[in-house]
């Protein structure tokens, strides 16, 4: 069944300027969708659009049917109940997304408050088990600290932890690893994979880094100049790229790893 | 032969911490042997380019540039060492002056080690840009004109216009994309074999550093715990931390 149906979706500048060009796209249930591309490609603008979450000047059109609730066009209210609900998200920033003045516990606790209905000890035993969900190292303390007082793949998790205290039915990861060190990115990949694998979650990961989405998704979407320039299955999109951009990058990605593998056979 | 730049014994305690940020290093970097320090955020990375950068002074051990203690008073000493050691830092976006234009912002170096005047850094400039696959007329643009690729080439070419030794790079192609990112390390490269310029490479890509370094030195927590020829460090890694980083990195699908 469709969860996420994108149809010609456009967003444009208050200037006219056109950012994501006649997109579409579908995501079913528990589907896992990767979005690749460059800077500027219009992938991070598309994950917005979908939460109806466009910076203000922007406009979209077309269609998108998040879980049978159209989003373009939607007031704020009709969205705010589409969003935790139905689609969460994590930014590829953990320390702009944390509010850097309120306790990690806290801002865990809030999405689990106002979905769920939890108050009191309940609430403190969801968030704790929250925390170990994304196998948090002594939830106790990262519970009471702030976001600054924990490292970066720390504040990552904690920001898995609330997207997934929605229990949404789509998950959108927007280069949820960028900014980690690689042995943390491995961990965190893992993590995502394992969690969104036991509640069946649908996943949209977008990343510019073709073998990060590899580990996560089987089909991708590969964007460039707001247009999708090709789709398939991750493993054909590597193995025989059609269009010319695919190639270079697939070309790229290639390049680099020969040079490892020449130091560091496999 | 004596190495270019070294590091005896070193460790550096930040001001007002209990703990030493890096200790007990000894790195040398010999002429046309360019050194990757591999590692991840925490591990002294940084804090060793800034030593090596005289950006900082150790609390024990000693730098050495040229076999020589690099003494931060000593003007000649510090003028030759400009000279030949410059650095290129991690963020095309943050590096560059935005209110200068980019041919401003090139024949800085020049200008101020005092080899050139105004007008007489002009064609040096140009020869940089030219290098770093830039035309000339650059020069008269600014920095927020350029994609970061190339504001990554203009960073590389202001580093190498006075025709320095050893370059110094932070992470120089972590922000870009993938395919930008393989044609700045193109650019490095091609600036190595026909520069003969030596890289020192903070980076916790070891594709790149793969591609780029013959020595590569694996830290953690402020210690060297592994270093040697690449081949033989990222091959047969002798310290499980070492294997651990080797194993983490992303593959693409067989």
């Amino acid at each position: 069944m469709t969860f996420l149906d994108v149809r010609g979706l456009t967003v444009r500048t208050a200037e006219g300027r056109v950012l994501v060009d006649d997109l579409s796209f579908s995501v079913a249930g528990g589907e896992r969708l990767g979005l690749i591309g460059e800077s500027g490609s219009g992938k991070s603008l598309t994950t917005l659009a979908v939460l109806g979450l466009l910076p203000s000047g922007m406009t979209a059109t077309g269609s998108v049917e998040l879980a049978g609730t159209q989003i373009v066009g939607a007031t704020e209210r009709a969205l705010t109940s589409v969003r935790g609900r139905d689609a969460a998200v994590v930014f590829q920033e953990p320390l702009t997304a944390l509010d850097p003045l309120m306790r990690v516990g806290r801002q865990i606790a809030e999405p689990l408050a106002r979905r769920r209905g939890l108050r009191g000890a309940a609430l403190r035993d969801a968030v704790g088990d929250m925390l170990a969900q994304v196998r948090l190292p002594e939830p106790e303390r990262v519970s009471r600290a702030f976001p600054h007082e924990i490292s970066g793949g720390q504040r990552q998790r904690v920001a898995l932890a609330m997207a997934l205290a929605c229990d949404p039915g789509l998950l959108i990861a927007d280069e949820p690893t960028t900014a980690l060190d690689v042995s943390v990115q491995a961990e965190m990949l893992d993590l995502l994979d394992s969690l969104v694998r036991e509640r069946g979650m649908a996943v949209i990961f977008v990343s510019h880094d073709l073998a990060v989405v590899a580990r996560v998704t089987d089909r991708a979407l590969v964007m460039k100049d707001g247009r999708a320039v090709e789709t398939g299955t991750v493993h054909d999109l590597v193995r025989s790229p059609r269009a010319e951009y695919t190639k270079s990058l697939v070309a790229g990605a290639r390049r680099l790893e020969a040079a490892l593998d020449l130091r560091s056979p496999r | 032969m004596t190495p270019v730049l070294e590091l005896r014994d070193v460790a550096l305690r930040h001001r007002g911490s209990a703990v030493d940020a890096v200790q007990d290093i000894s790195l040398a970097v010999e002429a046309g042997h360019s050194l990757a320090l591999v590692g991840e955020s925490g591990a002294g990375k940084t804090t060793l380019l800034r030593l090596l950068l005289g950006l900082a002074r150790p609390t024990a051990g000693t730098v050495r540039f040229d076999g020589a203690e690099l003494s931060l008073r000593d003007r000649e000493q510090m003028r030759r060492f400009r000279r030949s050691v410059q650095c290129v830092f991690q963020d095309p976006y943050s590096s560059l002056d935005p209110r200068r234009r980019v041919g401003a912002v090139v024949a800085e170096p020049l200008r101020s080690l005092g080899i050139d005047t105004r007008s007489s850094a002009v064609p040096k400039v140009a020869a940089a840009l030219d290098r770093v696959g830039l035309p000339a007329d650059a020069m008269d643009r600014y920095p927020h004109e350029f994609s970061g690729g190339q504001r990554q080439r203009i960073a590389i070419a202001r580093a190498t216009v006075c025709h320095p030794r050893v370059l110094l790079a932070d992470e120089p192609v972590s922000a870009l994309d993938v395919t930008t990112r393989v044609k700045v390390v193109d650019l490095l490269a091609e600036l190595k074999q026909e520069q003969g310029l030596t890289l020192v490479m903070v980076s916790h890509d070891l594709s790149v550093v793969a591609s780029l370094c013959e020595r590569t030195a694996v830290l953690e927590h402020g210690h060297v715990v592994e270093q040697g020829d690449t081949a033989q460090v990222l091959g047969h890694p002798a310290h499980p931390y070492t294997r651990r980083l080797i194993d983490s990195v992303p593959r693409l699908p067989a």
